[in-house]
């Protein structure tokens, strides 16, 4: 499982060392894969029959989770701003 | 907008071929996904370490700033905890790690079908698909709201390109910097987190 990690991890070491050449290829190279991996879960959940049938709940799942992780976030990001703000005045 | 627009399409040309059937049984269980997901991640890897101006554009930031990607996480992993308790299918751990795609709904449904299958990557990848929409259509109202960091907060990853547009019309140009260098701390730490939910 740590496999992936360690092949990002690896990629920063090899980018790092390839800094003085151009690695703009990387972003088309990102873009192809992920459309490949999109499109091979799409595959997959296309086959799962319960899947399919479970679509609205796992949207409505999907919605609730969201919505709960923005207004965290948004009041985490509003306490530090209040934070931030008060040490500015003093 | 386009390029969100294509990687989603692709989800949908291959659920319809697979519903027909089309597709052979050997290339969905077999180890291709895996090894295009190595790949992904290593192009990720040499993208993040080849990049010569990331770190002169971080010197510029408040330091009370760079705390917001810690703030974002944790604001994200307590709703997501919350929200659990409320949704009857979905375990803690399940949510926490839907919740840690931070809006890469492309990065995380993948992580997370892999290693909890695709029913959770599907909610992921559609949870993460929200939240960028989210986030594009609101920020003008959350920074109202919640203070200029919250449309940053909000976007999450995608605070470093695809929402910095709209954050930077919403919150003002002067926080660029924070955005992106916010989207960039939690792009580094979506393997690890989403890993670590999974595997707990």
């Amino acid at each position: 499982m740590f496999t992936v990690i360690s092949f990002m991890l690896g990629g920063v070491v090899i980018g790092a060392l390839l800094r003085k050449r151009d690695c703009s290829w990387t972003s088309k190279a990102i873009t192809v894969l992920i459309w490949l991996l999109l499109f091979l879960l799409g595959v997959e959940v296309g086959g799962n029959t319960k899947i399919i049938a479970a679509l609205p709940v796992l949207g409505l799942d999907a919605l609730a989770i969201s919505v709960a992780s923005i207004l965290g976030s948004c009041v985490c990001a509003w306490l530090l701003w209040r934070y931030i703000q008060k040490r500015r005045k003093a | 907008m386009k390029g969100s627009l294509i990687i989603v399409g692709f989800f949908i040309l291959g659920i319809a071929a697979g519903l027909s059937g089309m597709v052979p049984e050997s290339i969905i269980d077999g180890d291709l996904t895996f090894y295009a997901l190595c790949a992904l991640l290593l192009c990720v890897g040499i993208g993040i370490g080849s990049d010569r101006n990331i770190v002169t554009k971080f010197k510029s930031l408040d330091v009370r700033m760079a705390l917001l990607p810690l703030g974002t996480a944790l604001g994200t992993f307590a709703g997501s905890l919350v929200v659990s308790f409320i949704l009857s299918g979905r375990s803690p751990l399940d949510c926490l790690a839907v919740g840690s795609g931070f809006g890469y709904y492309s990065l995380s449904s993948i992580f997370i079908t892999e290693y909890k299958g695709a029913e959770l990557g599907t909610i992921a990848l559609l949870a993460n698909i929200i939240r960028e929409m989210v986030t594009l259509l609101l920020s003008p109202v959350l920074a109202k709201v919640f203070g200029p960091l919250a449309p940053i907060s909000s976007g999450g990853v995608t605070s470093m390109d695809t929402t910095l547009p709209i954050i930077m019309a919403s919150s003002g140009e002067q926080y660029s910097a924070v955005s992106i260098f916010h989207g960039f701390i939690l792009d580094f730490s979506i393997p690890f987190l989403v890993t670590f939910w999974c595997t707990l």
